[in-house]
């Protein structure tokens, strides 16, 4: 065996010179790998996937393969584009870059039926324009877990009377073996249609001639088959597994809730309390992850119960009230009434201070934007008032509801005419589970005005939020729509009812909704999450949750969301009051006298900032606005197939990302692969043969002992 | 461009070297161990070019367009010269230790062996580096060309590294043997040739350097590259 001393150097420096050679590999690096990987594809940065959730018995959204799905790209802007992909293009699968208005049920059937040419999907945004609607969500929501069913209320259930989402489509509850992005950037757009257009538009009929432009599309996703499937693979990686691989993941947040006066939330409230619920849903969704504005399906209605509970605080005569106020925002509420039912359940069993015998009423804020005229219809529940003395009840909601908004002449408030279902609406869970007069405040009799219920379109424009040109981002804040006027009263009207429902009977007129407060909640929700007002009311550490976009309604694995912390601080600030407390004693008030942390929520604020506009004026803000957790029960119970609960999960991934690039021919790579044994074949040839013959070919040198090959 | 264009690029641009290295150095443990000792002075020839380009990133990190293009050919004519001092460096050592015997019972190899050798150590080593992270890359789905470049990339790199390592065979053959006859001006025309050799390539590549100076972080070359553990 040869000594290794000639090859490597000394040995007692080997050492070192292997620390050497790492330290010049790293440095060596010419950027090469990065730059040749920058001449052949493009990242696309700004895409929105469409992700697999699971429910107790079915899967739905997109699935991609494990190293992504790749097609030669085709941009199909007429019906009649979908051919080429379909039939005639010769270069299967395709990947279908699709114009917005085109995404809709017809052209979604046609793909879903031919996968084996369709490699993935791709769309871009459309304009909405008057006329158009698009709901991917189904015609009807939360079906099921309602309180109407084939044992109870049969008549109303499954949507057989009034259809709610009539234009609902149902696309988004779909299951599709192929990955479909949304390209949220317009220039993203342009470049994709440019590549086409430059690379595989097919001259005069005849085929297009690589290379040809490609995407490529990566979300494959974890969890398969259902909720009960991925929960229990999951539990088992977790018990036995080292190192375990979680699969999915229950889609959960926190509900925000506070009191008008405050109580004691390590005890329970006495029977005889009584609390007026007013209740409201934080959260939409759209076909797309994380992609759910949510303006008039969820924004307008909490912020119009943001600005009530603003107003309600203001009135004089708060603390001597007979009956207490609970101001509710149940996140979740999309999927199958999460936090809703987790409510009822905490309520039932004990674990949330106040219980379902202190609810005196339940008045609930369904869809409100998009009133045609001055009517605000109250929807109630059918069913529950065939017995007598809730019959009775409800009259008397009613008929304070109508008293309240009597002072508001631009709100009228309309009965039903006969006896119809209630909206899919969070009291449908309480009644579940007990006969309480409720009501349902909603700006349709029958199905939804809402024309883009639960998809990325339903936007400020879609409630006519829109802001004159040329003006700063803080003028915008400021500026009143004719919206947030409208918001305001329907805000007003609530609060003087649920003053005069709490048993107040003095200030009922002086109270009123200031429009100002709601049309900066509807800029900060819908326009621009980054503006000097949801910065002074935040936690300095929440800082960054607020971007320079609207902020997004989906509610998400990781709790608590941006969204949910920026109404509780929102709800804080409207109804609480800044004490002067220093920051430790705001951390921890038990120090101090007349404070305490069973009855307020102290938190410590950022503020607004100087009059040098150098820095903030921190402050303690104190107000009875908490947390509940938004979990639904199935999960708590382990019921992974219940169809009591809902069951809603999100699966994981590793990785979400999508490019483009040209592809090469078959036929170039099969020669690329010949040339290249060809010519390791070649060259081993002629050194064998060299080789055997050197002593033939190959003189050697003079030099005296030396040796020849 | 998927696995067939992976392993036809390759088998051009190593093709011949296997085969070299298959029939005449691995049927001695001794010549092993002299192209392993040559490739090594090759990586640590490439250490001092890169501090440089290292400092000069530093310094003159954000200046564009001709600076940038002139401080690449020079960061190339530095790297051919401190290749060919090492090969220099090579030649000394072998002259003068191993020459005088590893195994005093075995002959010596003879100089234009070491000279093979050696070239060959240099050219794989040198060909592993510039063309090692191209041929990642081509396992990937997509092929050059969405900016324009041309379609056949992969191939004429390929092509270009099969001919830098036979060039290093010769240089090295040709440099040692200068050194032997004390012709200098032997190891000048190794020099010159080895420049133009690399300044063509620059020229032809330097408008796709200039992209690559403004890579920012000095990626490994053989850090794993995970775009493409997820791209296959």
């Amino acid at each position: 065996m040869a000594t290794t001393r000639g090859g490597s150097g000394p040995d007692p420096g080997s050492r070192g010179l292997l620390l050497l050679l790492s330290f010049s590999v790293i440095l060596a690096g010419l950027c090469r790998g990065n730059s040749v990987e920058r001449k052949i594809y493009i990242p696309l940065n700004r895409t929105a996937p469409c992700v697999r959730l699971l429910n107790a018995t079915h899967q739905i959204g997109c699935q991609s393969s494990i190293s992504g799905d790749t097609g030669v790209l085709h941009v199909v802007e007429r019906e009649e584009d979908l051919q080429w992909v379909l039939t005639d293009g010769p270069n299967p699968p395709y990947m279908v870059l699709l114009e917005g208005k085109l995404f809709n049920r017809a052209v979604m059937e046609k793909l879903k039926g031919r996968t084996s040419r369709i490699a993935g999907l791709a769309v871009t945004l459309a304009k909405p324009n008057s006329t158009s609607s698009f709901s991917p969500s189904v015609q009807c929501p939360n079906d099921g877990f309602g309180i109407y069913s084939n044992s109870y209320g049969s008549e109303f259930a499954h949507c057989k009377q009034t259809l709610w989402n009539e234009l609902g489509n149902g696309l988004a509850y779909e299951d599709f073996s192929f990955p479909i992005f949304l390209l949220e950037d317009e220039n993203e757009t342009k470049v994709i249609k440019q590549c086409y257009q430059d690379h595989n538009l097919a001259q005069n009929g005849s085929a297009p001639r690589f290379p040809l432009c490609a995407m490529q599309l990566f979300s494959h996703m974890h969890a398969v088959i259902s909720t009960a499937t991925c929960m229990r693979r999951s539990f088992i990686q977790s018990t036995f597994s080292i190192n375990p691989e979680i699969v999915c993941d229950p889609l959960s947040d926190y509900n925000v809730w506070s009191m008008l006066k405050p109580i004691n939330t390590s005890g329970a409230l006495e029977p005889d309390d009584r609390v007026v619920v007013a209740a409201t849903r934080l959260d939409s969704r759209s076909f797309f992850w994380n992609v759910a504005p949510g303006a008039e399906s969820a924004v307008a209605s909490y912020v119009t119960q943001l600005a009530a509970a603003e107003a309600l605080h203001k009135a004089s005569d708060v603390a001597t009230l007979p009956r207490n106020v609970m101001f509710v925002f149940f996140q979740g509420e999309t999927f199958d009434y999460i936090g809703s039912s987790r409510m009822v359940y905490d309520m039932e069993n004990g674990k949330f201070p106040v219980r379902l015998e202190n609810i005196d009423s339940f008045v609930e804020l369904g869809q409100v934007a998009l009133r045609t005229s001055l009517d605000l219809w109250m929807h109630t529940d059918p069913m529950s008032q065939k017995n007598e003395s809730v019959k009775n009840q409800v009259e008397d909601l009613l008929v304070t509801l109508e008293k309240s908004g009597a002072g508001v002449p631009e709100v009228v408030l309309r009965r039903q005419n006969q006896s119809q279902a209630l909206p899919p609406s969070s009291l449908q869970r309480f009644l579940r589970a007990r006969n309480i007069s409720g009501v349902v405040l909603a700006d349709h009799s029958g199905s939804f005005h809402n024309r883009y219920y639960q998809s990325i379109y339903d936007t400020a424009e879609n409630i006519n939020v829109t802001y004159p040109e040329r003006q700063s981002p803080e003028e915008d804040l400021n500026f009143v729509t004719d919206t947030a006027k409208a918001l305001a009263n329907v805000a007003t009207v609530l609060a003087r009812a649920l003053y005069e429902l709490a048993g107040g009977t003095n200030f009922s007129d002086s109270i009123q909704a200031d429009p100002q407060t709601v049309t900066r909640l509807l800029y900060g929700f819908l326009v621009r999450a980054n503006n000097s007002w949801f910065q002074s009311i935040l936690r300095q550490d929440l800082r960054s949750y607020l971007d320079d976009g609207p902020l997004q309604h989906y509610i998400a694995v990781t709790s608590p969301t941006n969204t949910t912390y920026v109404v509780q601080y929102a709800l804080a600030n409207l109804t609480g009051k800044v004490t002067n407390l220093t920051r430790e004693q705001c951390q921890d008030p038990s120090k101090v006298p007349n404070e305490s942390k069973a009855l307020y929520d102290y938190s410590w604020v950022q503020g607004p900032l100087n009059s040098n506009k150098t820095e903030r004026l921190p402050r303690c803000v104190r107000s009875t606005v908490r947390l509940a957790r938004a979990l639904s029960p199935a999960f708590e119970l382990s019921q992974w197939g219940s169809t009591e609960y809902s069951t809603w999960a999100e699966s994981r991934w590793k990785d979400i990302q999508a490019r483009i690039f040209l592809v090469a021919s078959k036929e170039l790579e099969f020669i690329t692969l010949t040339v290249g044994f060809g010519i390791l074949i070649f060259s081993l040839i002629v050194t064998y043969c060299i080789n055997a013959k050197a002593d033939v070919l190959f003189v050697a040198p003079r030099e005296p002992g030396a040796v020849s090959y | 461009m998927t696995a067939a264009v992976f392993f036809g690029c390759a088998f051009i641009a190593f093709g011949p070297a296997l085969a070299l290295y298959v029939f005449t150095i691995a049927t001695d443990p001794l010549r092993v161990t002299f192209l392993i000792a040559g490739a090594f002075f090759w990586l640590v020839s490439l250490l001092l070019p890169s501090v440089f380009r290292y400092l000069v990133r530093i310094i003159a990190e954000n200046r564009d367009g001709p600076i940038q293009k002139y401080l690449l050919i020079f960061r190339v004519l530095l790297s051919v010269c401190i290749q060919e001092l090492f090969r220099l460096a090579y030649y000394r050592l072998r002259a003068s230790e191993g020459l005088k015997s590893i195994n005093p019972e075995e002959t010596a190899p003879s100089m234009r062996l070491l000279a093979y050798v050696s070239g060959l150590g240099f050219g794989i080593m040198s060909g592993v580096f510039s063309f090692v992270n191209t041929l990642s890359d081509s396992l990937g789905p997509g092929t050059v060309g969405i900016h324009g470049d041309s379609p056949q990339f992969f191939l004429n790199s390929a092509f270009m590294t099969l001919v830098i390592i036979l060039l290093h065979v010769f240089w090295g053959i040709v440099f040692f043997d200068g050194c032997e006859k004390k012709k200098w001006y032997i190891l000048l025309m190794v020099l010159l040739t080895h420049l133009l050799v690399s300044t063509q390539v620059s020229v032809v590549t330097v408008l796709s350097v200039l992209a690559e100076l403004k890579c920012r972080g000095l990626s490994g070359r053989f850090q794993p590259n995970e775009g493409h553990i997820h791209g296959k």
